[in-house]
């Protein structure tokens, strides 16, 4: 526990009825970019909040840092950043004077270098004395993480960080997290995007209220569908994927098109094998690949089954 | 305290800029300033008599107010009167409209959360927000009756008049009382707008307020109420305490998780 720079145990949150976290357990070690997925209203914003001791929780413990997130509300705030869910920006004023007010609440020791830092960093420094207001989402979105940056937390929430940015922006976002994680930053990222989580995260949790699954995505995905090997061959003859399937380390064999598609468990090792016994069948090979499943296939399984309780009850 | 003045300091450059909360501002105490005066200056070309006619019509306690002046003096001083509850009014009104835009346009704009995830106590940022209400708002007032006290010295022949624009009831209800309401209307109005949306129902919410103070003026204009050092200084102890109570609830309400999850 002591090593994780965030640790919750039996986490659980409630508005009323309304039970939006439930037992959340989680040990997130310093450094490590971490992904928490789950749909609309799943309790990823009210995860993140209490860990940034905005809200307290109904039950369970959370430690941030090393601090309470009950007991050390002002700690656990001064050591996280966060980038909310709305960038939340004053409008009215320059980009500069946004920043160098939060650097103030931040109680952040020489403002005008950290304000100048982020601002360089994020390509604002041009824009520093025009208002926010007249910026685009992008540009906001920026302004938004250079504010979560600008007294050097250790951690960092990042929810929704690229939520409605054009391909370009997204991708100047993703590179600067990528920057952050290189910088020893422990990171949690909540968002839809799942190819990006894909990308940024070591490891990811899929949750809907409870916790779905926990590991990284390449796990993930083995753990799911294992992992697939496909044969692209000339021409895919009949029988041959019932001659593949009665090897004993092949899970799964089927023709699709004229692809042979082979679910095994080490395909290193194993692909030489099937390689021999293809040949010797008169199969013709064209070129040999690994099926790689995306995260969102993982996600969808994951948010789709029923759970663990409901089939009980079922 | 350096959280304090920085959040001070960034209501007054976001608020100002709005022209209808800058309006309502200046507007206010300049009417309320120059019109007396005006008067005070069309009653001076006036005849004595006249002045003197008004003032045998005064409720009889009035009367008591009048010691050491001149009948037609009285009159005017009646009529000046009315117009100095009006500087009650200002310390109300002014941070009402400031509060009000300053908590309904951070909901709006969803700028709270960023917020209230730095380091800041809700003490602080609620001092904050009162304090840029209510400073502006007593500086107006303060000037508002030195250019008055001013002008009455330099309109009114009979010098007496000044005498009794300055006197201990007048200056501990501008300098005291004033000071308190403030406090009173800004702790409504972070009240109200943590309930409602929309910056000019927070508003007009919370400018009930002066209704109870209206209502004090009503009784001093016919006479159930008669002004005097006691009753004012019985009212700031008393406003003192309305405040805290006032305080103790606006916090109470300004809960930060009422404020993420319910606020929308």
């Amino acid at each position: 526990m002591t090593d994780n720079m965030i640790y919750t145990n039996k986490l659980t949150k409630c508005f009323g009825d309304n039970l939006a976290v439930d037992r959340l357990s989680l040990e997130i070690p310093a450094g490590e970019v971490f992904g928490l997925l789950g749909p609309n209203g799943a309790g990823k914003t009210t995860t993140i909040r209490m860990l940034s001791a905005l809200i307290g929780p109904t039950s369970g413990e959370a430690r941030v840092g090393g601090y309470d997130v009950t007991q050390d509300g002002y700690m656990v705030r001064k050591s996280v950043g966060i980038l909310t869910e709305t960038p939340g920006l004053y409008n009215q004023l320059s980009a500069e004077r946004n920043l160098s007010f939060f650097a103030k609440l931040y109680e952040v020791a020489d403002i005008p270098a950290q304000v100048e830092k982020y601002l360089r960093m994020l390509g604002l420094w041009d824009r520093r004395h025009e208002e926010v207001g007249t910026f685009s989402k992008g540009m906001r979105q920026k302004l938004a993480i250079a504010r979560a940056l600008l007294h050097e937390p250790k951690i960092l929430y990042l929810d929704e960080p690229t939520s409605g940015l054009d391909p370009q922006a997204s991708r100047i976002v993703r590179e600067f997290i990528a920057g952050l994680r290189q910088e020893g930053r422990t990171i949690i990222i909540c968002t839809h995007n799942l190819s990006e989580a894909d990308r940024l995260c070591d490891r990811v949790a899929v949750f809907r209220s409870k916790l779905l699954a926990l590991d990284t995505p390449t796990n993930l995905r083995r753990q799911i569908f294992g992992r697939m090997v496909v044969f692209h061959l000339t021409e895919a003859q009949p029988g041959l994927a019932e001659v593949v399937g009665g090897v004993d380390f092949v899970q799964k064999a089927e023709i699709v098109e004229n692809k042979l598609v082979i679910t095994l468990d080490d395909p290193e090792a194993q692909n030489p094998t099937l390689v021999k016994l293809l040949v010797e069948h008169g199969a013709e090979i064209r070129f040999v690949g690994e099926l790689r499943r995306s995260l969102e296939d993982v996600y969808l399984h994951l948010v789709n089954a029923p759970m663990a309780e409901e089939r009980e009850e079922d | 305290m350096d959280k304090i003045r920085e959040i001070i300091k960034k209501e007054w450059s976001e608020v100002f800029k709005n022209r209808l909360v800058l309006g309502s501002v200046i507007l206010m105490p300049l009417v309320f300033t120059i019109m007396p005066l005006v008067i005070l200056r069309g009653m001076q070309s006036g005849a004595d008599v006249e002045m003197a006619d008004m003032a045998s019509g005064l409720p009889d306690n009035f009367s008591l107010m009048c010691e050491g002046l001149s009948s037609a003096a009285c009159g005017q001083f009646f009529v000046l009167l009315q117009f100095l509850s009006l500087f009650l009014l200002m310390p109300m009104m002014i941070p009402v409209t400031i509060a009000s835009y300053s908590i309904v346009g951070e909901k709006n704009t969803r700028t709270l959360e960023p917020v209230l995830a730095t380091p800041i106590t809700t003490l602080e940022l609620l001092l904050g927000k009162a304090l840029a209400g209510v400073i502006p708002a007593l500086t107006i007032t303060w000037f508002s009756y030195g250019v008055f006290v001013m002008g009455t010295s330099m309109i009114a022949t009979d010098k007496a008049l000044v005498g009794a624009i300055l006197s201990p009831i007048w200056l501990i209800a501008i300098f005291v009382i004033s000071a308190l309401l403030s406090v009173a209307g800004v702790s409504l109005s972070i009240m109200i707008s943590s309930r409602v949306n929309d910056p000019r129902a927070a508003e007009q919410l919370s400018s009930l307020v002066v209704i109870p103070l209206l209502a004090v003026f009503m009784g001093q204009s016919f006479g159930f109420i008669q002004f005097d050092l006691t009753l004012v200084v019985w009212a700031a102890f008393g406003m003192l305490l309305l405040d805290v109570v006032l305080m103790y609830f606006a916090i109470q309400l300004f809960q930060r998780e009422t404020i993420l999850t319910r606020w929308k």
